[in-house]
C-alpha cells in the first residue's frame, strides 16, 4: 500500500509545474489590483464570487489539462482543426488583444511597484521589458521560473496583514456565502473582473500547452489534476485574504477607488512601515513572472493556431513571425506604460475585464471540444462540469450585456 | 522546388468548389457542392464523388460530368445517389483541411490551408484532380475571404500573394487507424527514404496519436534510427505505446549506446521486460552500457569499435574491418590489444590505405595512445575532445582492458543544450 503511495506521491511531484504555475501566476498585477479595488471600494461584498470562481476555476483547468493529457494537442491546434481557420484566425486576434492589455498590466505592475519608491518608470520599465526579453530568448526561463515561484511566498503577507488589521470576521463569513449584486456599473465591472483575473482565457491556453511540453498522458492525469486542485485553492485563499485586507484596511475606514500602487499597497497597512516594502515586492514579482510568461504564451498560441513554425529553439529567420509577435507584445506593452498620462491602474483593472468578457467565447470553443467522444473518449466532460462550465458562459454574457447596457444608460 | 505549371483557367480552389452550383443537363440547379471525395482504391488524384445539399446530401461521381468551371459544374446525367459515410472515401474538407500533413520534400509537418484542384479535360468530360496543397498566406486569405468577397475578387488579389504549396505527391496523411489506412491506400514509402534525423523532426511536431500512427508504418532499422535521434521525452512516449515485442524488435536494431539511453528513461519495469525480449547479442552490449552512470564516459561510449591484436598486420586489419561492414559508415579507429584484452594502440583507419599489407599495424600507431578511464567523467571526456581535437576516443576498465569508444557525435549530443 505504502508502495503504490509512495509511487503517486513521486507522479505527483513529477508533474508538478503546470498546474501549479498557472494558479500562481493567476494572482499577476491585475488580480492583486483587481481584488485590491473590490475590498477597497465595495467592501465584503464581493467575497461571495470566491467559491463559485474557484469551482469554475478548477472545472475549467482540469478540462483543458485533460484535454492536453488524452488529445496531445494543444488548444489553438485541437481549436485549428476542429473549427477551420476562419473562427480561429478571429479567436486568435481577439486573444491577441486582450492578452495585450494583459502584458501592459503586468508591466504596469512593474512600474507602480517601484515607483512607490520614487524609481522612475522609464528605468524600471525598459530594464524589465529587456530583463524578459532576454531570460525567454537566452533560453534561461526554466532556472529562473523556480526563483520566481519561490519569491511568491511573498503572498503571505496578505495573510498576516488580513489577520492584524482585525477585519469584522463575520462580515467576511457571512459575504462569502451570501451574493450580493446590485445594478450599477462600476459593481458589475468589478464582478466581470473578478472572474476574468481568475479565469483568464490566456491560462487556459498556457496550461494546455504546457501539459502537452511536459507530455501529460492519460495515466500520470489525476496527479496532474491534484496539482491543478491544489494550486487553485491554495491561490483561492490568498485571494480572500487579499479582498479582507483592502477592506478591513481602507473600505472600512473609507471605500474609496484604487488610484495608483501606493493606495493598494495601503491594504497591508497594519504592517506598518513594512507594508509598502512587502507590497512593492510580491507586486513586482508577481508582474515580472507573467511577464515573462505571458508574450511567449501569446505568440505560441497564435502561430500553433495560424500554422506558422514557433518555438524558441528556432533561429530567429526560421520563426519571424513568432519572435515578431513576441517582440511586439512587450514593445508595445512596455511602450504603453510609458506613454505620458497613461493611467496605470485603469488599464490593469480594464484588462480583466476583457478577460472576463472574452471568457465565455472560449468556454463555448472548449466546451465544444471537450465533449466530443471521438476526440476525447472516456474522457469527456461529466454533468457537473458541464453545468458548471455552460452556467459561467451564461452568467459572463449576462454581466457582460448588463455592463454595456449601464454603461449606455449613464452616459 | 519546381510546381509543375498549371494554366490559370485551369486551376479551381477547394475553397472555390464549396458552395459552388451543380446543373442538371436540363438547366435546374440541383443544388451547392458541399464537399468533395477521392477514393484512393480507384485513383490517387481523381475527385470520384462531389457531394450535394445541405440537409439531405446526396452524391453525384466524376463520371456524371460535363464540365468543370469557376461558374458551377454542369452534369451530363442527372442520375443521384444519397451520401451514405465510405471508410474507402477521403473527403478533402474533413480529412484534409486544417489538419497536419507530411511534406515529404520539406520534410517537415504542415498544416492544410487549402487545396488547389486542376481541371482535366477528359473525352467523357471534365475530371478535377488534386494537384497541390496550399498551405501558406495565398491559401489563408482564400479560406478567410471564401463566401464574404466574391470569387473573382480573391483570385485577383491573391495574385499578389506568394503561394507556399506542395505538390500532392509529396504530401503524407498521418491516420491513426490502421484500417483506414489501408482503406485509403496511405502509405509511407517515401517517409522511409527520410533520413532519420529529418524523420525524428516530424516525429516530435506531431501528436501521440499520429506519431505512433507514423511510427508503426517504418521498418525496424528506420524506427531504430529514428528513435535514437528524437528528444528523450518522445522516446518514452513512443516506446510505451507499442508492445513489448515492437519495442524489442526496434531497440535490438538500435545503436547499443543509444538503446542504453533509452531504456534508462523508461520505468525499471518497462524497460526490464524489452530487454527480455531482445535477442542475445545485442540485449548483452545493453545491459553492459547500462550499468554506467549517464555522465560519466561509461554512459557516453558504445560498444561499436573493431579491435586487432596488437602483433598484426595492415592485412589483419582489413580483414578485421571486413567482418564488419555495417560499422564501415562511421568508423575512424581501429584499436589495438594484447592476449588479455588490454589497449596498446590506436590506429587511424585512413593509415591503411598507404601502407602495404605487411606493414605491422604497431608501426602506425599514434605514438601515444589517448585513452579515458570507464568512470571519468563527461566533462573530462569533453576537455579531451577539444584539446587533442579527437574523432574518437577509447575506453578503458580498471585493468587497463578495452571496453568501449566514445565519437564525436556523442560529444556534440553532450554539448547541445536541451530546450
Amino acid at each position: 500500500m505504502f508502495q503504490r503511495l509512495r509511487s503517486r506521491l513521486l507522479i505527483f511531484l513529477a508533474v508538478l509545474g503546470p498546474g501549479f504555475i498557472t494558479a500562481v501566476v493567476d494572482n499577476d498585477a491585475g488580480g492583486i489590483f483587481t481584488y485590491s479595488e473590490a475590498g477597497a471600494r465595495f467592501g465584503y461584498n464581493p467575497l461571495w464570487t470566491m467559491l463559485p470562481v474557484t469551482v469554475v476555476l478548477i472545472v475549467t483547468q482540469v478540462m483543458c489539462s485533460r484535454m492536453g493529457a488524452v488529445t496531445g494537442k494543444g488548444l489553438s491546434d485541437l481549436i485549428r482543426e476542429e473549427f477551420g481557420l476562419r473562427i480561429t484566425f478571429f479567436v486568435m486576434a481577439a486573444l491577441l488583444v486582450v492578452n495585450l492589455t494583459n502584458v501592459t498590466a503586468n508591466f504596469a505592475g512593474i512600474a507602480g511597484s517601484v515607483e512607490i519608491f520614487g524609481v522612475s518608470r522609464y528605468i524600471s520599465v525598459p530594464l524589465g521589458a529587456l530583463v524578459v526579453w532576454l531570460l525567454v530568448v537566452k533560453g534561461t526561463y526554466r532556472s529562473v521560473e523556480k526563483i520566481f515561484l519561490v519569491a511568491s511566498v511573498f503572498y503571505v503577507a496578505y495573510v498576516i496583514s488580513a489577520i492584524m488589521v482585525e477585519p469584522d470576521w463575520g462580515e467576511a463569513i457571512k459575504s462569502s456565502v451570501i451574493p450580493v449584486v446590485y445594478f450599477d456599473g462600476p459593481y458589475v465591472a468589478i464582478l466581470i473582473g473578478l472572474v476574468g483575473t481568475s479565469v483568464a482565457p490566456w491560462m487556459q491556453f498556457y496550461l494546455q500547452a504546457a501539459v502537452v511540453e511536459k507530455g501529460v498522458d492519460v495515466e500520470q492525469f489525476a496527479e496532474s489534476r491534484a496539482e491543478v486542485i491544489v494550486g487553485c485553492v491554495a491561490m483561492a485563499f490568498i485571494k480572500f485574504f487579499i479582498i479582507v485586507c483592502a477592506a478591513g484596511a481602507i473600505w472600512s475606514v473609507q471605500p474609496r477607488e484604487i488610484h495608483d500602487a501606493a493606495d493598494a499597497a495601503m491594504a497591508l497597512q497594519p504592517l506598518g512601515p513594512y507594508a509598502y516594502i512587502l507590497f512593492s515586492a510580491g507586486l513586482f514579482n508577481a508582474s515580472l513572472l507573467a511577464a515573462s510568461i505571458l508574450p511567449l504564451s501569446t505568440a505560441y498560441s497564435v502561430c500553433e493556431g495560424l500554422g506558422f513554425e514557433s518555438g524558441v529553439n528556432h533561429r530567429f529567420e526560421d520563426a519571424k513571425v513568432f519572435y515578431g509577435l513576441y517582440t511586439l507584445l512587450i514593445v508595445v506593452g512596455a511602450g504603453l506604460v510609458l506613454w505620458p498620462g497613461f493611467p496605470l491602474v485603469r488599464m490593469i483593472l480594464l484588462s480583466q475585464v476583457l478577460n472576463g468578457v472574452l471568457l465565455p467565447i472560449i468556454l463555448i470553443l472548449i466546451l465544444r471540444l471537450v465533449n466530443r467522444r471521438d476526440l476525447m473518449g472516456k474522457y469527456v466532460n461529466s454533468k457537473f462540469d458541464n453545468l458548471m462550465a455552460y452556467g459561467t458562459v451564461v452568467v459572463m454574457i449576462g454581466l457582460s450585456l448588463t455592463l454595456v447596457a449601464l454603461t449606455l444608460w449613464t452616459s | 522546388m519546381a510546381t509543375v505549371p498549371i494554366g490559370v483557367d485551369h486551376v479551381l480552389y477547394l475553397t472555390e468548389m464549396t458552395g459552388m452550383s451543380v446543373i442538371a443537363p436540363n438547366g435546374l440547379r440541383l443544388g451547392r457542392v458541399r464537399e468533395l471525395a477521392l477514393k484512393p482504391s480507384e485513383h490517387p488524384r481523381r475527385v470520384s464523388h462531389f457531394l450535394i445539399g445541405r440537409r439531405t446530401r446526396f452524391m453525384v461521381r466524376y463520371d456524371q460530368i460535363e464540365s468543370i468551371s469557376l461558374e458551377g459544374i454542369r452534369l451530363s446525367d442527372d442520375r443521384f445517389v444519397p451520401y451514405y459515410p465510405d471508410e474507402n472515401l477521403l473527403l478533402l474538407e474533413k480529412d484534409l483541411l486544417d489538419q497536419q500533413i507530411v511534406d515529404v520534400n520539406g520534410r517537415k509537418v504542415v498544416r492544410v490551408n487549402d487545396l488547389a484542384l486542376r481541371v482535366v479535360h477528359a473525352p467523357a468530360g471534365d475530371e478535377l484532380w488534386v494537384a497541390e496543397v496550399g498551405v501558406g498566406l495565398q491559401g489563408a486569405f482564400r479560406r478567410l475571404a471564401e463566401g464574404i468577397l466574391p470569387n473573382k475578387l480573391i483570385r485577383r488579389v491573391q495574385e499578389r500573394i506568394k503561394p507556399n504549396s506542395i505538390p500532392w505527391q509529396y504530401c503524407n496523411i498521418v491516420e491513426p487507424d490502421p484500417q483506414r489506412r489501408l482503406r485509403l491506400r496511405i502509405s509511407h514509402d517515401r517517409l522511409g527514404e527520410l533520413h532519420p534525423a529529418d524523420l525524428a523532426d516530424i516525429i516530435e511536431d506531431l501528436a501521440p496519436a499520429e506519431r505512433g500512427a507514423l511510427f508503426e508504418t517504418l521498418g525496424d532499422e528506420v524506427a531504430a534510427e529514428t528513435l535514437g535521434e528524437v528528444d528523450p521525452k518522445i522516446q518514452v512516449s513512443i516506446l510505451k505505446a507499442l508492445d513489448k515485442e515492437r519495442a524489442a524488435d526496434i531497440v535490438e536494431e538500435m545503436e547499443p549506446d543509444l538503446a542504453a539511453d533509452v531504456l534508462d528513461q523508461l520505468e525499471e519495469e518497462k524497460s526490464r521486460e524489452i530487454l527480455q525480449d531482445m535477442e542475445q547479442v545485442p540485449k548483452a552490449e545493453v545491459e553492459e552500457l547500462l550499468e554506467y552512470e549517464s555522465d560519466t564516459a561509461g554512459g557516453m561510449m558504445n560498444t561499436q569499435y573493431v579491435d586487432v591484436h596488437e602483433d598484426g598486420l595492415v592485412r589483419d586489419a582489413l580483414e578485421a574491418l571486413r567482418g564488419n561492414e555495417d560499422l564501415l559508415k562511421a568508423l575512424t579507429h581501429l584499436f589495438l590489444i594484447d592476449r588479455e584484452q588490454r589497449l596498446t594502440g590506436a590506429v587511424a583507419i585512413g593509415m591503411l590505405f598507404a601502407a602495404s599489407e605487411d606493414t605491422p599495424l604497431r608501426k602506425l600507431a599514434f605514438k601515444e595512445t589517448l585513452k579515458v578511464h570507464v568512470e571519468d567523467d563527461r566533462e573530462e571526456v569533453v576537455e579531451l575532445f577539444d584539446k587533442y581535437n579527437l574523432y574518437a576516443l577509447p575506453v578503458v576498465d580498471e585493468e587497463g582492458e578495452l571496453c568501449g569508444v566514445i565519437t564525436a557525435d556523442d560529444v556534440i549530443s553532450v554539448l547541445t543544450p536541451d530546450d
